[in-house]
């Protein structure tokens, strides 16, 4: 019989390759982190350009404080599902305050974003609908859509009267799920919303936004894209994590339909995998009473956002998408460049994401930054110099 | 343009776009692993072809297609249906 792991062959030797260029991009290990922007990678300080961490809130001492508790008096781990010996007041309570700070009746949390993807996409749809993704769509939306056993079908990024020809030609008796995403985590380019919207109004779909790098950073309260977008009730189902705004490791589902909380004992990656560990809760928890509370984190993450994009176009880079966003991907030409620059930025003491396709938006070469809230004038121009460097260093 | 013939014409006109190494293409010709396509090329190709014949094909039939023979077996159930 074949070997299994044979067909891996030709991935294994690619990934060789790029190493051969210097440091691995795959088992980079952060030895120790300083701060929200800050870590020792290789035995020398970094600045973390390339983070989820909008906020900066992972340090937050209220957030360290309510999880360090949380650990004391519930312990380390839940042991069980959260349909069986797995839910804790916290994670009650944290469902509450989420579907408060969303205006949504319902919310269900998750161990992870992925997870909740999993288990909205795969509870919501099943053999006999339909799901349409966005071409750029999250892994773990396509692997939601590809568990729910529903028909999967693309359409072109962005693109709302693509989304409108292929309702158009669609038959069937099942019910239709269409996906969007608040911000794509790649180039951080929104879904046109209400563009979008308007096809629902045509078509009676039902609607999803995973929000997982919205959440907190657009709309006037943090609701993420709807909210900016001002279209919150055509959005049946809102998702998303608390990897990244809330600074911890979770996610969300949230929406006003009256039976949403069937997925409680309809989907399989909600019911089949430990609760969340008490720690974790109780930060996310904490973090979103912040954000709530601290709207001028807001503004600071996207001024830091406009410093960083501005220094970096004024080095000659080209950089993926004009909107306000706090994601700043860096276009490079191919895989060549964008690895040598990569590993030019880490000897500079820049650490950035390397983006490399088949995950990558029109199979772009991109060195992927972030901001966060917690950067400051030091940290900006660290990153900017290390760029310029790293541009001398490679070109 | 229902012609099986013209049909992977048609297809093989499409193909030429994400044919960057210039394979000769046949309609046997396995397309992502002679193409060296990836997962992505694949499905803007197929987007292309949806819009080209006015079909939607679904994924999983996507993943069942090898040839241009079998690309064409699909647009014509999709068009007849
Ligand atoms: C759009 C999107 N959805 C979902 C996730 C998954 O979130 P998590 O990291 O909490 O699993 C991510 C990030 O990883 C994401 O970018």
């Amino acid at each position: 019989m074949k070997d299994l792991l044979e067909k891996y062959r030709p991935l294994v030797a690619h990934h060789d390759r790029a190493v051969q260029a210097g440091v691995d991009p795959i088992n980079l290990v952060n030895e120790r982190v300083l701060s929200p922007s800050r870590a020792v990678i290789n035995g020398r300080e970094v600045v973390l350009a390339g983070t989820n961490n909008y906020m900066g809130i992972t340090f937050d001492p209220d957030c360290i404080a309510a999880g360090q508790e949380a650990l004391a008096s519930f312990g380390a781990g839940t042991t069980g599902s959260r349909i069986a010996n797995g839910t804790y007041a916290l994670h009650a309570e944290l469902e509450r305050a989420l579907a408060n700070a969303l205006n949504r009746e319902h919310c269900l949390i998750f161990s992870t974003g992925y997870q909740a993807n999993l288990a909205s996409l795969a509870g919501l749809a099943g053999k006999g609908d339909t799901i349409f993704l966005d071409a750029d769509s999250h892994a773990s939306i396509h692997d939601g859509a590809t568990l729910s056993g529903a028909e999967i079908i693309w359409f072109r990024h962005n693109d709302p009267d693509n989304l409108a020809r292929r309702l158009r030609r669609h038959q069937g008796e099942g019910g239709v799920l269409v996906v969007l995403e608040g911000l794509y985590s790649m180039f951080g380019d929104r879904a046109p919303l209400r563009e979008f919207v308007e096809v629902k109004k045509e078509f009676g779909f039902q609607l999803l936004v995973d929000e997982a790098h919205s959440f907190g950073v657009l709309g006037e309260h943090g609701r993420g894209l709807a909210e900016e977008a001002g279209v919150e009730d055509e959005v049946d189902f809102v998702v998303g994590t608390f990897s990244k705004s809330i600074g911890a490791i979770g996610g969300f589902a949230a929406s006003n339909h009256p039976m949403f909380e069937a997925l409680r004992f309809a989907a399989r990656p909600y019911m089949f995998t430990a609760a969340p560990s008490p720690a974790s809760v109780a930060t996310a928890l904490c973090a979103v009473r912040k954000l709530q509370a601290e709207p001028e984190r807001r503004t600071r993450l996207m001024d830091n956002a406009r410093r960083l994009r501005d220094g970096l176009k004024e080095l000659g880079l080209r950089i993926a998408c004009e909107e306000e966003t706090p994601i700043i991907a860096v276009m490079c030409d191919d895989e060549e460049q964008v690895v040598r620059r990569w590993n030019a930025l880490l000897q500079a003491g820049v650490y950035v994401n390397l983006a490399l396709p088949p995950g990558t938006p029109g199979n772009s070469y991109l060195l992927r930054c972030s901001a966060t809230a917690a950067m400051d004038e030091k940290d900006i121009a660290d990153i900017i110099a290390g760029f310029a460097a790293a541009l001398r260093m490679v070109g | 343009m229902s012609g099986r013939e013209e049909i992977v014409g048609e297809l093989m006109k499409l193909l030429e776009g994400f044919n960057v190494k210039k394979v000769p293409l046949a309609p046997d010709t396995d397309i992502p692993a002679q193409l060296e396509l990836d997962s992505v090329q694949v499905m803007d190709f197929i987007m292309q072809v949806e819009d080209t014949f006015d079909i939607n094909i679904p994924q999983h039939e996507v993943a069942e297609i090898r040839t241009l023979n079998d690309l064409a077996d699909v647009v014509m159930k999709r068009k007849g249906a």
